[in-house]
């Protein structure tokens, strides 16, 4: 298996905030990784350790097949930040933001503009081309940011919470986009706060809480650690129940059956599924909350 | 490693960028573009009255102190937008490309010369409009020249080292008070000689002195304090070179700093 990122024992130290304790990352070639957590978790330092602008204190990496600490040109080369990590020049156009990126690829002043005007035609920024970045809508401006961080093809790309902010159509060109680049062979660190987000983009996800990665796997891995759905009831009398379920037909077939034993009456009964709170509460141990019990019946205000 | 071609090529566009930036600020643009010239207007014919010395034109005083408030002013909105720069995520951008890292501050500098040389000129060319009858020969004036573009790289850097410290766009533009008032208190608009002792002792040890006196005995002949324009060049210089390797070692490091690593 070829991994883009392999990083092990990575520490960092801001006074005495340790901002990254022994971070252990694999990101496989081809993959979208999602770095799931909290504001504060560690998230963006360890981006902006692997993208060469943070030297951590201790731990070593390779990203895109260079040593990060010996060789971080070639890992330069190879990397493109986007987001909240790389600003776009709101005082320059669309063209021109792109240009500045071409040139400072190398590329020559025709093959920069050759490539500026590709770039605008695939993000749909012709139009707005020749207008300063600073009048852009938030859709347009996440697509000339990711545009810029596509000069050269990266290996790796890092997308930091690239649909915040976004209405629902932006959102789901943003997604298309960023698959389309897992096609074209684009590895992507996707940074967010948004379990729907890594859901629906990641093959895999790390949750990083106060500088360690606390939990790793696909989303629905982590969703069954959080001890998948719960069947809500609303009761006759006003209060309400809440049963932990695997969400099969026959698990809550049994559920139903013991509380009408009981002699418990629901005029409503719902699934509720869990959300990014269940999973921080529930892996970073904020909440101590014990694992699924069929036969415990917890009652909720 | 990187090559000296690329160094350049990549300091060329972040160079680029400011320009556009600097022409784009039409408020910035437009009293950059004006202050030479009222000031000039202002002190020839509204103190130039009062302040004008054994009968000679005011105008032929001023014009060096002029040239170094316009290049302080530059130098100013210089330290700005670096420190609007670092505020902001477009250094990680840069940071994180294989280019030469120092191209942004090496690109701000290059826009700031560029801002000074044209208020430069143009306090040149109201001056020359208004009556400004320098004597110097042809060689007097390269080297009054070289004196302002060795003033301003210096300045520059010593914009860009500021702009690094300063952390916000609010407290960068306190610098260019600085650099707006440290002039009055030289031989820019009157002579050390008829100021009180405190201040003429200031007034004749601060680098903007010499640097102004130089231009002045080059263009003019002699010199305000009587000092010989040699040693006046000669202390210019040391002081223009010392500011100049300082600032530029501090915001090479303050950039490295101040950028992560």
């Amino acid at each position: 298996m070829t991994y883009t990122v392999e990083a092990s024992d990575i520490t960092k130290t801001f006074g005495d905030h340790r901002a990254l304790d022994r971070v252990d990352l694999q990101i496989e070639g081809g993959s979208v990784f999602a770095l799931l957590g909290p504001n504060g978790a560690g998230k963006t330092t360890m981006v902006r350790v692997l993208a060469t602008l943070t030297r951590p204190d201790s731990g070593w990496a390779t990203v895109a097949g260079h040593d990060l600490l010996a060789d971080p040109m070639g890992v330069k080369r190879r990397i493109s930040l986007t987001g909240q990590f790389a600003a776009v020049d709101d005082v320059l156009t669309g063209r021109e933001n792109l240009d500045l990126m071409a040139r400072l690829r190398r590329l020559s002043g025709r093959a920069a503009r050759a490539r500026t005007a590709e770039l605008l035609d695939t993000f749909d920024l012709t139009d707005a081309a020749d207008r300063r970045a600073g009048t852009y809508s938030g859709g347009m401006r996440r697509r000339l940011d990711l545009a810029m961080g596509m000069v050269e093809r990266p290996r790796l790309l890092f997308l930091d919470e690239p649909t915040t902010g976004l209405d629902p159509r932006s959102r789901e060109g943003l997604w298309d986009t960023t698959a389309r680049l897992v096609e074209e062979g684009v590895t992507i660190l996707l940074t967010t706060q948004y379990l729907e987000e890594a859901d629906r983009l990641a093959d895999t996800i790390a949750v990083l809480d106060r500088g360690r990665i606390v939990a790793r796997g696909t989303a629905e891995e982590l969703k069954a650690r959080v001890g998948g759905a719960t069947l809500r009831l609303r009761l006759a009398d006003g209060g309400a129940l809440e049963v932990p379920t695997d969400g099969s037909a026959a698990d809550i077939r049994r559920t139903l059956e013991r509380l009408d034993a009981e002699g418990v009456h629901a005029p409503e009964v719902s699934i509720v599924r869990p959300t990014l709170d269940d999973v921080f509460l529930h892996l970073t141990g904020a909440a101590d909350r014990p694992d699924p019990d069929h036969a415990d019946l917890k009652e909720a205000a | 490693m990187m090559s000296l071609a690329h160094a350049i090529s990549d300091s060329r566009a972040m160079a680029g960028r400011c320009l556009r930036r600097s022409l784009r600020d039409p408020e910035a643009f437009f009293t950059a573009l004006t202050l030479p010239i009222v000031l000039l207007l202002l002190f020839v014919y509204v103190f130039g009255g009062a302040l004008a010395e054994g009968g000679g034109s005011y105008v032929d005083y001023i014009v060096p102190g002029l040239i170094v408030l316009c290049a302080g002013f530059g130098a100013g909105t210089t330290a700005v937008a670096v420190a609007t720069d670092m505020s902001n995520g477009i250094v990680d951008r840069i940071r994180s490309m294989p280019v030469f890292g120092s191209s942004l501050l090496v690109g701000h500098v290059v826009a700031s010369l560029a801002r000074n040389i044209v208020a430069t000129a143009l306090v040149i060319a109201a001056g020359l409009l208004i009556g400004w009858d320098p004597s110097g020969s042809l060689l007097d004036w390269a080297a009054a020249l070289g004196m302002v573009l060795l003033f301003i790289t210096a300045i520059s850097w010593l914009a860009a080292a500021v702009g690094l410290l300063a952390r916000s766009a609010e407290a960068a533009t306190a610098f260019t008070m600085v650099l707006m008032f440290v002039p009055y208190v030289s031989t820019a608009f009157v002579p050390a000689d008829t100021m009180p002792a405190a201040l003429a002792a200031f007034a004749e040890h601060q680098p903007f002195t010499p640097i102004i006196e130089t231009m002045r005995g080059l263009w003019m002949g002699s010199t305000s304090t009587g000092a010989p324009v040699g040693h006046e060049a000669l202390v210019a210089i040391l002081w223009c070179v010392a500011i100049l390797v300082i600032s530029a070692f501090a915001a090479a490091r303050l950039f490295r700093e101040r950028s992560g690593a």
